[in-house]
C-alpha cells in the first residue's frame, strides 16, 4: 500500500537535511596572516558578496566558527596558535588552506616558515594562487559545500574515516603532480607519507 | 651628511686615533669593545647624539678579507644638529659580550634584544635580555652565517593534529 504524501511535504534523510543546513551557513574563522588575507577580506566585502553562499559572517572567536580559512604564511611561532584555535573550534569543522604559502610554504623556504599547514592540521580544500582571486576562494567554498552535502552525516561519521586521519600534502594532491587512484603518489609512496624524509632534515 | 669634524676631534682627543671611514657621506668610526660604553656616553652627553636609530649586526663569516667575525653597528643621530654617525664594534668568539647602552638610550631595549635573538651577542646590563622574534624555546641564532637557511628542522617540530584528535 502506497503512503500518500500530502502536498508541500518532502521526504529526505536526516543526514542530508543536516548537511544542507550546515553547508548553507558556514561561519568562517579568518586566520589571515599575510597578503592572502587582503583577498580574503575582498571576498567577504560587498563586491564579491560571500553572503550569496551563506558564509559572510566572519567571526574572530573560534567558538563561533566552523570553517577555518588559513590565508597567508604561518611561521613556526604562529603554528601552536593555529593549532590551539583549530582545537577550540566546534565540530563539525572544515579547513581551507588559501594560497601557496598556507598550502606549501610558497617561496618562503626558510627556517621560520612552516612548509604547509597540512603537515600539522587537517585540511579539506586547497586554493592555489599567490594570492588566489576571490573567485577562486568562492569556488573552494562552493566545492566544500558540495563535499559537505555529498558525505556529511548528522553525527559527523565522515570525520572518523581512516582516509580523513591521514596527513595530506598539497603538492601530492595537485593534479600537476599526477595521482594514481590507489592513493599512491606517482613515485609509488603511499599518500600518507610526507614528501620529504623529515628525519633527515632534522 | 658627514659627521662634524668637531665630533671626530672630540672622540680622537679621548681615545686616540680611531679607524674612520666615509661612505656616501656617512661617517663610520670603529671603537674597541672595552671603550664602547665610554664612547657612547661621550656621544650622548657631550656631543648631543640624542637618538639611537638602530642597533644591528653583521656576520662576516666567509666574507672576503674579513678579519673579524661580527661587526656590531650603532646608528646614532642628533636631532639638535642633524648629524649622523655610525659606530662599529668588532667582536670575535668567544668574547661576544658588550655593555648595554640602555642606560643612555631607552630605545636600545628591543634593538639589543633583536641582535641577541638573531646573533647571540650578549648585552651586559640589559634588564630583560630575552628573545624577541623567535619563540623562547628556539636554541639557535638564525642570522649567523653558519646557520642553514632552512633551519635545523625546528619548523617541523610540532605535534600533528588528526581529525580524530581535534
Ligand atoms: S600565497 Fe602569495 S599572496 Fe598569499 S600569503 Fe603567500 S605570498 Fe602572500
Amino acid at each position: 500500500m502506497a503512503i500518500e504524501v500530502p502536498e508541500n511535504v518532502v521526504v529526505t534523510k536526516l543526514d542530508e537535511l543536516a548537511s544542507w543546513c550546515r553547508k548553507n551557513s558556514l561561519w568562517p574563522m579568518p586566520f589571515a596572516t599575510a597578503c592572502c588575507g587582503i583577498e580574503l577580506m575582498a571576498t567577504g566585502a560587498s563586491k564579491h558578496d560571500l553572503a550569496r553562499f551563506g558564509a559572510e559572517v566572519f567571526r574572530f572567536s573560534p567558538r563561533q566558527c566552523d570553517l577555518m580559512i588559513v590565508a597567508g604564511r604561518v611561521v613556526m611561532k604562529m603554528l601552536p596558535v593555529l593549532q590551539r584555535i583549530w582545537q577550540q573550534m566546534h565540530e563539525p569543522k572544515w579547513c581551507i588552506s588559501m594560497g601557496a604559502c598556507a598550502s606549501t610554504g610558497g617561496v618562503f623556504d626558510t627556517y621560520a616558515v612552516v612548509q604547509g599547514i597540512d603537515r600539522f592540521i587537517p585540511v579539506d580544500m586547497y586554493v592555489p594562487g599567490c594570492p588566489p582571486r576571490p573567485e577562486q576562494l568562492i569556488q573552494s567554498i562552493i566545492d566544500l559545500q558540495e563535499m559537505i552535502q555529498r558525505e556529511g552525516t548528522i553525527e559527523g561519521r565522515e570525520f572518523e574515516l581512516a582516509s580523513r586521519q591521514q596527513t595530506k600534502r598539497a603538492l601530492v594532491e595537485l593534479p600537476m603532480y599526477g595521482r594514481i587512484p590507489d592513493g599512491r603518489t606517482n613515485d609509488g609512496r603511499p599518500m600518507s607519507q610526507p614528501i620529504r624524509n623529515l628525519k633527515s632534515e632534522i | 651628511m658627514p659627521a662634524n669634524p668637531a665630533t671626530l676631534a672630540a672622540l680622537t682627543a679621548r681615545f686616540g686615533p680611531l679607524p674612520t671611514s666615509e661612505f656616501r657621506g656617512q661617517t663610520r668610526v670603529v671603537v674597541a669593545r672595552d671603550q664602547l660604553l665610554e664612547a657612547m656616553r661621550l656621544l650622548r652627553a657631550e656631543l648631543r647624539f640624542d637618538l639611537l636609530v638602530d642597533v644591528t649586526c653583521v656576520d662576516y663569516l666567509n666574507y672576503r678579507d674579513a678579519a673579524n667575525r661580527f661587526g656590531l653597528v650603532y646608528l646614532l643621530a642628533s636631532t639638535d644638529t642633524n648629524e649622523r654617525l655610525t659606530i662599529r664594534v668588532y667582536l670575535n668568539e668567544p668574547q661576544l659580550t658588550v655593555p648595554s647602552v640602555i642606560g643612555l638610550w631607552k630605545g636600545a631595549d628591543w634593538l639589543e634584544r633583536e641582535v641577541f635573538d638573531m646573533y647571540g651577542i650578549v648585552f651586559d646590563g640589559h634588564p630583560d635580555l630575552r628573545r624577541i622574534l623567535m619563540p623562547e624555546e628556539f636554541t639557535a641564532y638564525p642570522l649567523r652565517k653558519d646557520y642553514p637557511l632552512q633551519g635545523r628542522g625546528e619548523r617541523h617540530n610540532f605535534p600533528v593534529l588528526t581529525r580524530r584528535e581535534a
